[in-house]
């Protein structure tokens, strides 16, 4: 039962219209609506604000500006994502389009009108908008050395020493950021887009002073996360703040341009990646050095420089990061945070190498595998990034590969074909999950994980359902909501993980407690159930979190990936266009075929995304997103996809809990991007270095019509 | 036939009458004119099924039917519709009685989170019908003839209705199982 491709339980009414997504939420009654007013400057203060002729709108009940917004918890400079996040409290304005100012209206209609009404004179102060070679400050920070690197770069057979850049990005999950806050009897409830409903709820609760006990989340339905709807944003503050004042259920939807000004973005990076090899291809040196953006708001630093540091062999190794602090606001998690960026650039240096040295670039990787973690020393579990590389290779046809650049042509097209390597560390937190037999023979399953698209209602019930020898179809589950038992949320592909294990552990503590009174010999568990527990059973099960599990110290536990990609690049227009792709994983026991196959395939996706798409412009001269919607940011449509295949091996690894599953949610993107620029080049001979790979930076060097 | 009155919002004021026909039922609406087509079928009549992704007519999770066109209702204001036969996905089947387009995304897995998904459904269905009445599109190669009814017209056609958890390779096999074409 775990494993098998069941649909999702949560299907039909997702696909009716009947799943209630945040803001669709109504046993509140009608609630108000809410409109933010960003800030139209960098960087500077408001000197002047004047709501009159908002206030004298119709139907408006409420304007909220730093003048007269109740007290709040101090900032915190370089605050985590779920520290408290306090709106409104300064006239201090420290990226474009922060909220200055908040109106609450009847309806959405009036709301919006009498926002653009308010007049606020602005002092703007210089920014810095730009990351450069120069926008660093020289300190290094997340440094690990091992040898030296730069010996082994004066002594390679062939070295690598390229400087990539990689842009801003944003998640933009469909779902825009929603909530609806509804302050009944001294108790806040919100009805919030969030993939962390606990966490989420305490930073509430923190930011607006209020005992934790006084608030519930709920985040019932999720239209899809990616990073971020982790934080806390002002949609949550500021409704909460207004349902409080008014006594009114308030609805605030973030507008999409909002989505980039409010939430915030994984930072642009420019990295240096040093390799040096022998004339064999074994590797004798690895650098990464990587100048990201942060924010003097919050302190999420991109990962970038640190994601190849178990991929590969070599005894010289040096990766670190440069911090270029700036004034394009917030960073945030981003799906395949560092792995996007960083295997993006590390995957393309290793293809430069793999050419320089004449060596099939799949055979290059599979050169350098290690059964062992190379900076920490210890086993890498479930460590089959060769057998990913070859069972890809042989599906995939890498042998039809062609040799060189720019050699093959079909039409006006030029064909290439592209590998890279995906690794993404697994993690396990702490996590509690309830289940409850009833004697009316219902299992229901309680906890308060998220289901962002990820396919946890379903696995959830199928866990439960397999350790207790029950149909899934007579488990309810039952998440997402503050008052269930505590976990961590859905982030950083642990969710599943955590939470199987939490219900797993549960079940068996159930099936202990009805032994001790039953026996095993029974045949019909709700029998007895009613024979000896008339009103019902229930047991709690939980996760550890890795610092408490021996495994997580003896090991070092990640998921692997290969994948294959053929392109082709219009010789005439240099507009490139996948044709053929396909992912192989090992990520432990997959939990459900179906569900997992879409959650890599869609990790593919954002991996095309990066290497061709994704890019947030910023503008030098105030800091502004000048592409921040759907028609300029540009996402993957369904033109861009074609029929591509996710496989994941058959897998269990121990080591990582006893259901031996791992996370897939980032696992697919990274490598992905990769291997479509390295397809690019081998069907162009163009390497581009400066992400996305855009027609603009391929047209000049494409080979003669 | 009378209409329902709108149960929900205050009349603001400068509301205007409006009149709608929304999955054969008829509403009667005093709606402020800057109201979107989009906000009057969530925020007035609570038909939530259609989801607001943008507000501005460039991510499809808005997609209704109106007399049997597709179109993105955020980029309409209601009051536009006065008399119009409006299609929404609550009006195409219900949990327990699924249209075979609702069936076929749920076996194909052609959604993760399920936001795009009411979109995608009515604009997979209006991209078929659109083929059928012989209507070209970017892709289509001859035309004189009319378009195939093929993965990659449906592909382009699709292409207004974004889905950020990219289920697009599901998507499409959904379409495919449901209008007869191999995989
Ligand atoms: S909400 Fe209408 S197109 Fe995006
Ligand atoms: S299913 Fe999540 S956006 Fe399409």
């Amino acid at each position: 039962m775990i494993g098998e491709g069941l649909s999702r339980t949560d299907g039909p009414l997702k696909v009716s219209g009947r799943a209630r997504y945040s803001a669709e939420r109504r046993e509140m009654g009608e609630p108000l609506h809410g409109f933010i007013l960003g800030a139209a400057i960098g960087k500077g203060r408001v000197v002047s604000i004047d709501t009159s002729r908002a206030e004298a709108m119709p139907g408006v009940q409420l304007v909220l500006t730093h003048l007269n917004a109740p007290p709040q918890a101090e900032v915190i400079p370089k605050s985590d994502i779920l520290d408290v996040q306090p709106q409104l409290t300064t006239d201090v304005i420290a990226h474009y389009g922060a909220p200055v100012a908040f109106v609450v209206a009847d309806t959405f209609e009036q709301a919006r009108a009498a926002a653009a009404l308010i007049d606020i004179g602005y002092e703007v102060v210089a920014g810095e908008f730009v990351l450069d070679e120069n926008s660093a400050a020289p300190e290094w920070h997340d440094e690990s050395r091992l040898g030296d690197l730069d010996a082994a770069m004066a002594a390679g057979a062939a070295t690598i020493d390229a400087v990539y850049a990689t842009p801003y990005h944003f998640s933009q999950p469909m779902e825009l950021h929603a909530c609806i806050a509804d302050w009944r009897n001294g108790h806040l409830t919100l009805h919030i887009a969030a993939q962390m409903v606990a966490q989420l709820a305490d930073a509430v609760a923190d930011t607006i002073l209020i005992d934790r006990s006084c608030i519930t989340v709920d985040s019932s339905f999720v239209g899809g996360g990616f990073g971020a709807k982790i934080a806390l944003h002002a949609e949550a503050i500021l409704s909460a703040l207004a349902t409080r004042q008014l006594n009114r259920p308030v609805q605030l939807v973030l507008t999409r341009r909002q989505g980039f000004t409010i939430a915030g973005h994984r930072p642009a990076s420019i990295s240096r990646v040093r390799l040096a090899a022998t004339r064999e291809g074994q590797l004798t040196g690895i650098g990464h050095d990587a100048n990201i953006q942060v924010s003097p708001e919050g302190n999420w630093k991109e990962g970038v420089a640190t994601v190849a540091r178990a991929l590969y062999a070599a005894p010289n190794r040096l990766t670190r990061t440069r911090h270029s602090e700036l004034d394009t606001g917030v960073c945030e998690p981003v799906r395949g945070p560092g792995e996007v960026p960083g295997l993006m650039v590390f995957e393309s240096a290793l293809d430069e190498l793999a050419e320089k040295l004449g060596i099939d670039p799949l055979e290059l990787r599979i050169r350098n595998d290690t059964a062992i973690d190379p900076e920490k020393h210890r086993p890498l579990s479930g460590r089959r990034l060769v057998e990913c590389l070859r069972e890809g290779a042989a599906r995939f046809g890498w042998d039809q590969r062609p040799k060189t650049p720019a050699s093959r042509r079909d039409g006006r097209w030029l064909i290439g074909y592209g590998v890279g390597s995906s690794i993404r560390g697994h993690y396990q937190t702490t996590a509690e999950a309830r289940v409850r037999l009833d004697p009316d023979g219902q299992v229901i399953v309680q906890t308060d994980m998220t289901d962002i698209g990820t396919g946890t209602y379903t696995i959830a019930a199928q866990v439960a359902a397999a350790a207790l020898g029950v149909p899934v179809g007579q488990v309810r589950v039952e998440l997402a909501r503050s008052n269930l038992p505590r976990g961590n949320g859905a982030g950083g592909s642990w969710g599943s993980g955590n939470t199987s294990v939490a219900i797993d552990r549960a079940c068996q503590a159930l099936r202990e407690k009805l032994g001790r009174v039953a026996g095993t010999g029974y045949n019909d568990l709700f029998a007895e159930v009613r024979r000896h527990f008339p009103t019902g059973i229930e047991a709690v099960g939980s996760t550890r979190g890795m610092d408490d599990e021996p495994s997580y110290e003896n090991f070092s536990i990640f998921t692997y990936g290969a994948t294959f990609t053929e392109v082709g690049v219009d010789i005439m227009t240099g507009e490139t266009r996948i044709r053929r792709m396909l992912g192989v994983f090992s990520a432990g026991r997959i939990l459900n075929a179906k569900t997992a196959r879409s959650q890599l395939l869609g990790g593919m996706i954002w991996g095309i995304s990066a290497a061709l798409h994704e890019a947030a412009h910023v503008d030098p001269r105030n800091g502004a997103w000048v592409n921040g919607d759907f028609a300029e940011y540009l996402v993957p449509t369904h033109a861009d996809v074609p029929q591509i295949e996710a496989i994941a091996l058959d897998d269990f690894d121990g080591a990582a809990n006893h259901l031996g599953s791992k996370g897939i949610g980032e696992l697919g993107s990274g490598g992905t991007a990769g291997s479509v620029a390295n397809a690019v080049y081998n069907a162009t001979g163009v390497r581009v270095r400066d992400f996305p790979i855009t027609i603009s930076k391929l047209l000049p060097g494409l080979p003669k019509i | 036939m009378p209409g329902t009155e709108d149960a929900g919002l205050p009349e603001a004021p400068g509301a205007v009458p409006l009149s709608l026909c929304v999955n054969g039922k008829p509403w009667v609406l005093q709606i402020d004119p800057r109201t979107s087509l989009l906000d009057a079928l969530r925020e007035h009549l609570h038909l939530t099924g259609t989801k607001k992704g943008c507000d501005h007519g460039q991510c499809g999770a808005c997609t209704v039917l109106v007399n049997g066109r597709r179109i993105n209702s955020c980029l309409s204001l209601a009051v536009m519709h006065e008399g119009d036969e409006i299609s929404t996905i609550e009006g195409l089947g219900s949990p327990e009685a699924l249209h075979p387009m609702q069936q076929a995304f749920i076996d194909h897995d052609g959604f993760q989170c399920g936001y795009c998904t009411p979109g995608q459904i009515l604009s997979a269905l209006a991209v078929i019908e659109e083929i059928k009445a012989g209507i070209p599109s970017h892709v289509t190669a001859d035309l004189n003839a009319p378009p195939p009814l093929s993965a990659s017209e449906i592909r382009e056609r699709m292409s207004g209705n974004l889905c950020r958890c990219a289920a697009y390779p599901n998507i499409i096999a959904a379409i495919q199982d449901v209008s007869g074409i191999p995989s």
